[in-house]
C-alpha cells in the first residue's frame, strides 16, 4: 500500500485551509501514502489545543460571502471538524505531525501547549531528511 | 434489488467529501472479514473514492446502486 511519501508544509491557519488540507491529508492516509505535515505559523497556533475548535476564520480569498457560506456549511453539523478528520487520517494510514521548531520560537509555544495529535516538534533539516519528495505548501 | 445480507448499514447522506469514506474505513477496520456494510451517501465524490478506495485497500466492491437523491454501496470486509 506504500506509493511515495506525501509531505505538507502547513503555514495558514484559516479553518478553510485547514479543511482542505484535511482531506488532503486523510485522502493520502486511506489511499496508504505515509504522510509528513509541518506545521508552520498560523497553522501552528490553530493546534493549540485549548483552540483547535475554535473559530480561525476563512482566508481573504474567501470573501465575505465565501466566508458567511464556508461558517454556514460547518455550522451545519454535516462537515466533519478539520481537526477530527486528521485524527481519522493517524488512525487509518501513517500521518505525523510535526511542529516547527522556528515557529514554535516565534509564537512563544511551549510543547505541552500543543493537542495531542501533533507528534513531535522538528527542526526544519530532520523535516527535510524524511521528506524524499515535493512540498506542498498550504 | 441487492441478495448480500448486510452486516452493518451506514447512513452518511449529508456528509461532504472525505466523509463517508472515512466513516466507511473506520467501520470496516472495526469489522470481521467477511462483513459487508452497505454505505449511503449523497456527496458525488464518493463515487469515484468509494470504488477507488476499495480496490486499493483490496475489499470488494459488491455493487453500487443508485438512488434518485444518494447512492448505496455495498462493500465487503475481504481481509
Amino acid at each position: 500500500m506504500d506509493d511515495g511519501k506525501l509531505s505538507v508544509a502547513l503555514f495558514s491557519g484559516t479553518d478553510d485551509k485547514l479543511t482542505a488540507a484535511s482531506t488532503l491529508i486523510a485522502g493520502a492516509a486511506a489511499m496508504g501514502r505515509k504522510v509528513d505535515v509541518l506545521l508552520q505559523f498560523w497553522a501552528l497556533d490553530s493546534f493549540r489545543a485549548d483552540r483547535i475548535t475554535k473559530d480561525h476564520g476563512a482566508s481573504p480569498e474567501a470573501g465575505e460571502e465565501g466566508a458567511a457560506q464556508f461558517r454556514r456549511k460547518a455550522g451545519s453539523g454535516e462537515l466533519t471538524h478539520w481537526s477530527e478528520v486528521l485524527r481519522q487520517a493517524k488512525e487509518i494510514g501513517e500521518v505525523r505531525f510535526h511542529a516547527c521548531a522556528q515557529s514554535m520560537d516565534v509564537l512563544d509555544i511551549a510543547t505541552d501547549e500543543l493537542d495531542p495529535v501533533v507528534d513531535d516538534v522538528e527542526g526544519i533539516a530532520a523535516f527535510m531528511l524524511g521528506a524524499d519528495g515535493p512540498i506542498v505548501f498550504i | 434489488m441487492a441478495t448480500t445480507e448486510v452486516t452493518k448499514q451506514i447512513d452518511a447522506r449529508g456528509m461532504p467529501c472525505p466523509g463517508p469514506l472515512m466513516t466507511l474505513i473506520g467501520e470496516i477496520r472495526a469489522g470481521q472479514v467477511g462483513d459487508t456494510f452497505e454505505v449511503w451517501s449523497s456527496d458525488e465524490g464518493s463515487k469515484t473514492d468509494i470504488p477507488a478506495w476499495t480496490a486499493k485497500a483490496a475489499h470488494e466492491l459488491v455493487e453500487v446502486i443508485t438512488e434518485p437523491e444518494f447512492a448505496r454501496f455495498v462493500v465487503r470486509k475481504a481481509r
